[in-house]
């Protein structure tokens, strides 16, 4: 019966592929959001995951994220190289400021200084030319999506002069690095320099990354340096953490995307359960006669059932489609960096979809359920 | 409405259907209308049986109790010597798929799947394998001369065909009993003639029991026995219709 159940559905083929598009659109719109929503809230964490050395972050009491930071006396650094346990401790220095470019361009960047000696504070990878350009004097390294935003296509920026708060500043490399939520352009720096090209008061130390020895787990670390020192020490983890809290405790992004994903769901329920019920009237002297026949409830229902698991198993998988599609045509564009599905939004979305399929279906297996078999005669 | 005074319509020795005393009441708002009164009813193998009367009189309720879709509030009905409204649902269910066959004035074909495919369908509820159902739904469309329409979808045949494939619907799982209702009302006379013969040669066979609902006075010649229904009542038994019919 599941045969002919198939046919019914696919024999009306308007009715059909539009149940194929309320479940395909309701899915792409659904699946789609939580994902950019997902690694647009993910970036509120690029400053910790483009560092990938330092096990622990310090920084004073009140700073939230690597954006949101407070300045620490420059002392803090030799408190933290003396707690038991630090392997090493580094400066790193995070500060806004302006560049005006050649073509007279005004733009607010990231300036991060790195540690003088080791570089850490670097992203790990280099998309042109190499770390040790830092070395030479006035030297910058832009991130990539940086390049994206200050330069036009295909222009190069290695050797490009900018005036960074009034002073001289020369691109000599390109970080591949993760772009921030606000996707501003960020220029890595020694924090030597850092300290000349960002002016600021008494207290200029951002944060101090550090690593603990062998046998030191990073939350021991932590919490050493928190008590021998008074200062907030986060773990890697909890610090990237910290970044994606502020960004959903402090935008609208959640509501906005939260909203967009209600009404996926919302539209899915109305032009599938629309289409079903219709389906389902147009054919409902069909299951009269079914039923008068001798064809048990049971088996009418594994029909309903059958035809709603089919569109919505095909609509699902042409949405699911549809997102990747997406994702990868625009994965050359900078907001879109680094982009990826969480396995768990596609399970989301499939479970938005079981609960669409199973109430359309539901509210479309009651009529067919109340029509009496009698009713053919009629 | 004439005078005719209601009549038993039972018959002696061993009857396909036995009705007794069956009523039937509807709900319409506040009220409750008596369809049928009280009636008893034989229907005997091998019989084409017509169940006639006017619009309103009954008939429809009367053909769905005696086929077990409808519940009677009164009254009991024994098909084949089964006490049909004791059954339990599903085995209500069930002895319809195996003993009766169904022909429907709209003849309600499913439009998506070919002809063949639809006359297999009572086999494919019974289980059977779908190539097989199909194979024979096909020998039983051969039967009724429609044997090369086997692939067509519905849409794709005129009425007369698509009633033939309506009755080999009926015919395919080899009921015992088949009802139909009206089965000419959508055919034109030529078209009905020709279905109402090939329903007597084929569904009478084997000693088989029709009963067909029909306002359709061009075929009451081919009965073997006429009910006249009035207000929910039998009021004639014969081989003719009375002459104010």
């Amino acid at each position: 019966m599941n045969w002919i159940a198939i046919r019914m559905l696919t024999g009306d083929a308007q009715k059909f592929y539009g149940l194929l598009f309320g479940i395909a659109f309701s899915t792409l719109l659904i699946t789609q959001q939580l994902t950019v929503f997902v690694n647009l809230i993910e970036r509120g964490a690029s400053g910790v995951y483009n560092e990938p050395t330092a096990d622990v972050w310090v920084m004073d009491e009140v700073s939230r994220t690597t954006d949101v930071n407070f300045p620490m006396p420059s002392t803090a650094l030799e408190d933290v190289r003396g707690v038991s346990g630090v392997e090493w401790a580094v400066p790193h220095l995070r500060a806004n400021a302006s560049v005006r470019t050649s073509e007279g361009d005004l733009e607010g960047v990231t300036v991060i200084g790195v540690d003088d000696a080791t570089l850490i504070g670097l992203p790990a990878q280099m998309t042109e030319g190499s770390a040790d350009v830092l070395s030479r004097p006035d030297t910058v390294i832009i991130d990539d999506v940086g390049v994206g935003n200050l330069f036009e296509e295909g222009q190069s920026p290695i050797d490009v002069r900018l005036e960074l708060n009034d002073q001289r500043a020369v691109i000599r490399g390109v970080a591949d690095a993760i772009p921030s939520f606000t996707s501003q352009v960020t220029l890595y720096t020694k924090y030597s320099q850092a300290l000349q090209y960002v002016p600021g008061t008494r207290n200029r130390l951002s944060f101090i990354l550090a690593s603990g020895a062998d046998g030191v787990t990073p939350q021991q670390l932590a919490d050493r340096i928190e008590a021998e020192t008074g200062l907030r020490a986060r773990t890697r983890e909890q610090f990237a953490r910290d970044g994606v809290d502020f960004i959903i405790e402090n935008t609208g992004i959640p509501i906005n995307f939260g909203i967009t994903v209600v009404l996926g769901f919302i539209v899915g329920v109305a032009i599938v359960g629309l289409t079903f019920s219709l389906f389902i009237r147009d054919n409902i002297k069909q299951f009269g006669a079914l039923k008068a026949i001798g064809v048990r409830n049971g088996k009418i229902r594994g029909m309903v059932a059958t035809q709603a698991c089919m569109v919505g198993l095909i609509g699902y998988a042409l949405g699911l489609l549809g997102t990747v599609g997406f994702i990868w045509g625009n994965s050359g564009s900078s907001f879109f960096k680094g982009f990826y599905i969480p396995w768990q939004v596609p399970l989301i979305s499939l479970v938005a979809m079981v609960i669409i399929i199973t109430i359309t279906g539901w509210l479309a297996l009651r009529g067919v359920m109340k029509t009496e078999p009698a009713a053919v005669f009629r | 409405m004439s005078d005719a005074q209601p009549i038993s319509a039972t018959r002696s020795g061993s009857a396909a259907i036995s009705a007794r005393n069956i009523s039937r009441d509807f709900q319409t708002g506040q009220d409750t209308i008596r369809v049928l009164h009280g009636i008893d009813l034989d229907v005997c193998p091998g019989e084409l049986t017509y169940l006639v009367g006017e619009s309103g009189s009954g008939k429809t309720t009367l053909i769905s109790i005696m086929c077990g879709i409808l519940w009677p509030t009164e009254g009991s009905v024994e098909v084949f010597g089964t006490d049909i409204y004791g059954l339990k649902d599903d085995d209500l269910v069930n002895f319809r798929l195996q003993n009766i066959g169904f022909i429907f004035q709209q003849y309600n074909l499913i439009p998506a799947i070919d002809a063949a495919s639809n006359a297999a369908v009572p086999l494919i509820a019974q289980g059977m394998d779908r190539r097989k159902a199909r194979a024979k739904a096909a020998e039983m469309l051969d039967a009724l001369n429609i044997g090369d329409q086997a692939d067509k979808l519905p849409n794709q045949l005129s009425g007369g065909q698509q009633q033939r494939v309506a009755i080999a619907r009926a015919l395919v799982h080899e009921p015992r009993l088949v009802v139909c209702d009206e089965p000419t009302a959508a055919l034109d006379a030529k078209s009905g003639r020709r279905v109402m013969d090939l329903l007597r040669d084929v569904a009478l066979a084997e000693g088989r029991s029709v009963i067909i609902v029909t306002h359709d006075n061009r075929i009451f010649d081919l009965a073997d026995r006429i009910l006249v229904l009035e207000d929910g009542r039998i009021t004639h038994d014969g081989t003719d219709v009375p002459d104010d019919h």
